[in-house]
């Protein structure tokens, strides 16, 4: 199934059909949803009915009481969240939510604003809790729950990234995050899982990271990135991987040692702390700060959110910092001292370079690499060259979950504006970033291959606000704090804005470390010459 | 019949059809029915129905602590903060106080709204572009209408009261102060109406919107536009003895309820569809008034990282430990020289 093209896509009809929607189906097209789970990996984390299914097919062989349990589980979650039941008690359907939704502007599909996405939920509420819908039925804006019902959550569900861009714009902060977060508790409760999201999660949960490397696939993947950086700088930085006593716990989601280009931001982590001298370790247990878990259930979520403050114990580090990514942020900073705190066993943060208490975590205990980084910046720790980031043109993609789940907007672009000449960063429209930014389009699981379309359809608002800046001031790289960006804007950029290149932050850092012992540089980490050293690169490896 | 017809012909015909009932109510002598026994049921519905609802939302704790933060957190001390941020992502108190004065007297969220359009790529298709219009329409809408309403409700103030209080005079005085028809014309009643006409038309006429709208959406619309337009009548065309009113209003408030003879029919139609508002109000999305106050991505201060959230459910759950990965990897692990807990 090949993918249609960008001038295909990008025909996307806003206007609804003339059917009303209680009576349209899903449109399962190849492209447009992800595979079903397969059973091995949901018999490694103890999940309920694994069995051989697919999506394609008409038959999902639910259990036999699957609306029982639903029906069940939904009364439950209303009876432990107060946000579902005022989320599906108070909305107006006002309206305001519909075009900020970035599935709908890619796909036009009603059912994707998110006000009509919570509907298909909230229609079976109604139905089943509510007097109103159990007497009038469809004027109530009531269903029976059924098979296609079902179905439908599994589509739509599958269309929402929980970046909670609606619930900013909502007047009364409705969050469908929330409400598709439950959602697929929901469906999992009935075996209902997505092969991408689960793959990862047990994964993480078996192994320690997402990807599946052993312990010593792991320090074989870090003591790599450590040579290349010993390459390109000439300066060498051993690693020590669950060291006891270290002060600090690094903990970075595994993106950022599997797959270019998050391999180069591990490369600028691993600099940075090697010119600080840095106390630290990493960890091959805890070795992974995405928590794809969350992607599935609260509970999920809070298993192998465990093992962040179960591995800074035994390690008995003195406090935890985090690498750069987004809905492990959102995660460490809104759910885990809630779940697994308080971290009495661990310090306030304190940066041994700079001396600065980090009071914002006195309780959590964990620090943000770009509070770090702003830190040493402020302290003037850092020396730097800017120019050896000439070749880059930068925007900014504020991350969905650090924007609205966290607030770390001033950080990344104080530390952009220490490593970049002047003059190369350009913010994408005001509408597009910050608390407003959107979403990649491929995150909570569903950047799988075989749903291609829906990725760059989702996609395709950030990708047209990075395509205005790439054409008006030629910018050619969107730097970024998450790893899950950096896994998937690659593919989004070269569907729509070819020849974009995306990077982390850490890494334009390391590119304008001079340490003092150094090879000069003629090269980024990314073995591309810089600018004044064009060819050199090439002259070198003959030899 | 299509779902838009079916949902917006039924909301129209319902209140039509309570117009009737009062009216035929009245013309068959029901004024003690229609003046005292269903207002007075209707406010206890109204007061049983909210504190019902909102116990039952009391009821559910909230197990974690997820503002929508829409500013700069706070982090290091020299990272700037503006007031702005200040309020959009609360990390005091005061701040969360500020953040829901602004939500709820001045729809500060739904003032950020924009429009979407996609424009056509002038020579290539992919060259097509979103555009984000500012769009203040609805804001302005739902601004006029909810502080209408308030003034409206405030004013009627006078009809329970005897003297009215100095405030609601001072009000009356302020709304008909553009003085150009006999009795003088309130400003908010026309607010009121034309911003309910609009809410309304754009419900039907936008596409999306027609779409996604049910009868619990036109209902509320119509029930108020039906009141406003019953309240206008009564005071500057069909004309009712105010005194009348006046003097059934104090005997409902005093709990001394006298139906005087001679009221308009009108009013009671007037007062029933009141009446319907007050009963329908607790079961109904008009619960956004209470409920945003307890929308947890609104009124929580976002300070998760120096002050502990409990959940009040929260359970050990299973997990693969260390000593797990170890037993698992341990030969592997020492070969390569990571350091063990035991050494077989």
């Amino acid at each position: 199934m090949a993918t249609p093209k960008p001038e295909e896509l990008i025909q996307v009809n806003y206007r609804p059909p003339e059917k009303g929607w209680m009576d349209t189906k899903p449109p399962f097209r190849p492209g447009t949803y992800c595979n079903a789970a397969a059973p091995k990996w949901m018999e490694m984390i103890d999940y309920p009915y694994p069995r051989q299914w697919s999506v394609a097919e008409e038959d999902w062989k639910l259990p036999e009481n699957w609306k029982e349990i639903i029906l069940q589980g939904m009364e439950d979650r209303l009876s432990r969240f107060r946000s579902l039941k005022v989320f599906f008690d108070i909305c107006v359907r006002c309206g305001a939510c519909a075009d900020k939704c970035h599935f709908f502007l890619g796909t036009g599909d009603p059912k994707n604003m998110p006000v009509l996405r919570a509907e298909l939920m909230r229609s079976v509420y109604r139905r089943y809790f509510k007097t109103a819908g159990k007497v009038l039925g469809e004027l109530a804006g009531a269903r029976d729950l059924t098979e296609d019902v079902l179905k439908e959550w599994f589509f739509y569900l599958h269309q929402c990234t929980i970046c909670r861009r609606c619930s900013l714009f909502c007047p009364y902060g409705i969050d469908m995050a929330e409400m598709t977060l439950l959602g697929r508790e929901l469906l999992a409760s009935v075996g209902l899982n997505i092969d991408w999201a689960l793959a990862s999660v047990a994964q993480c949960y078996d192994k320690g990271s997402h990807i599946g490397a052993t312990p010593q696939a792991f320090k074989d993947m870090i003591d790599f990135l450590a040579e290349e950086n010993e390459r390109i700088t000439g300066i060498n930085c051993p690693v020590s991987i669950n060291r006891k006593g270290a002060e600090i716990l690094f903990i970075v989601p595994s993106g950022d040692y599997f797959a270019d280009p998050g391999t180069f931001n591990m490369m600028g982590y691993i600099l940075l702390f090697q010119y600080l001298g840095l106390d630290y370790t990493l960890s091959t247990y805890a070795a992974e700060g995405g928590n794809f878990g969350w992607f599935v259930s609260h509970e999920m979520g809070k298993r192998l959110n465990s093992k962040m403050y179960e591995e800074a114990k035994r390690l008995k580090v003195k406090w935890i910092l985090g690498g750069e990514c987004g809905h492990m942020w959102r995660v460490c900073n809104q759910y885990m001292p809630t779940w697994n705190g308080p971290a009495d066993f661990l310090e306030e943060p304190v940066s041994p370079i700079t001396g600065t208490k980090f009071e914002n975590a006195a309780v959590h205990k964990m620090v943000h690499i770009s509070e770090f980084t702003a830190d040493l910046f402020k302290h003037g720790k850092l020396k730097v060259d800017p120019s050896r980031n000439a070749h880059i043109k930068l925007t900014f993609h504020d991350s969905c979950n650090t924007a609205r789940g966290m607030g770390i907007f001033e950080e990344p672009r104080y530390i952009i504006n220490q490593v970049l000449p002047e003059g190369h960063f350009f913010e994408m429209p005001s509408n597009t970033i910050r608390e407003k930014t959107f979403c990649c389009g491929s995150s909570s699981g569903i950047n799988a291959n075989e749903n291609m379309e829906i990725r760059m359809q989702g996609g395709f608002p950030r990708a047209n606000a990075v395509k205005y800046v790439a054409d008006k001031h030629g910018v050619n790289h969107m730097g970024c704090i998450c790893a899950l960006d950096r896994a998937t804007l690659p593919t989004l950029m070269q569907y729509w804005v070819p020849e974009m290149e995306i990077t982390g932050i850490t890494e334009l850092v390391a590119n304008a470390l001079v340490f003092d012992d150094e090879l000069e540089r003629t090269t980024d980490l990314r073995d591309r010459d810089l600018v004044g050293f064009e060819g050199a690169g090439e002259g070198e490896e003959e030899e | 019949m299509d779902f838009f017809k079916r949902h917006f012909l039924f909301s129209l015909i319902v209140v039509v059809g309570l117009m009737l009932i009062a009216y035929i109510g009245v013309k068959v002598h029901l004024q003690f029915v229609f003046g005292v026994v269903i207002p007075y049921l209707a406010v206890l519905i109204f007061f049983e129905g909210l504190i019902f609802r909102l116990i039952s939302w009391a009821r559910s704790p909230v197990p974690f602590r997820i503002p929508t933060t829409a500013g700069q957190n706070r982090t290091l001390p020299w990272i700037k903060r503006d007031l702005g941020d200040k309020l959009d992502n609360p990390d005091t108190f005061w701040g969360l106080v500020g953040r829901m004065a602004l939500e709820v007297l001045t729809f500060r969220s739904l003032f950020r709204n924009t429009r979407t359009e996609l424009r056509k790529g002038e020579e290539k298709p992919e060259d097509g572009r979103l555009i984000y219009w500012s769009y203040k329409w609805l804001w302005l809408g739902a601004i006029a209408f909810h502080y209408a309403f308030l003034m409206v409700i405030l004013r009627h103030l006078r009809f329970f009261t005897e003297p009215a209080p100095h405030f609601v005079n001072l009000l009356a005085e302020t709304d008909g102060f553009v003085q150009f028809f006999v009795p003088t014309v309130y400003m908010t009643g026309v607010i009121l109406v034309v911003a309910l006409t609009y809410l309304l038309l754009r419900r039907i006429y936008t596409p999306t919107l027609r779409y996604i709208s049910l009868a619990a959406d036109y209902f509320p619309l119509l029930l108020i536009i039906a009141i406003g337009l019953t309240g206008i009548f009564m005071r500057y065309f069909y004309k009712v003895d105010v005194a009348g009113v006046k003097q059934l209003a104090v005997g409902l408030a005093t709990l001394k309820p006298v139906v005087p003879e001679g009221i308009g029919a009108l009013f009671y139609v007037h007062l029933f569809l009141v009446c319907v508002l007050f009963a329908y109000f607790p079961f109904s999305k008009l619960m956004h008034m209470p409920g945003v106050f307890m929308s947890p991505s609104r009124n929580m201060v976002a300070n998760n990282r120096w002050e502990l959230h409990v959940n009040p459910w929260n359970y050990p759950v299973k997990f693969h430990t260390y000593m797990d990965q170890e037993n698992t990897y341990r030969k592997a692990m020492i070969e390569v020289g990571l350091p063990v807990e035991k050494e077989q």
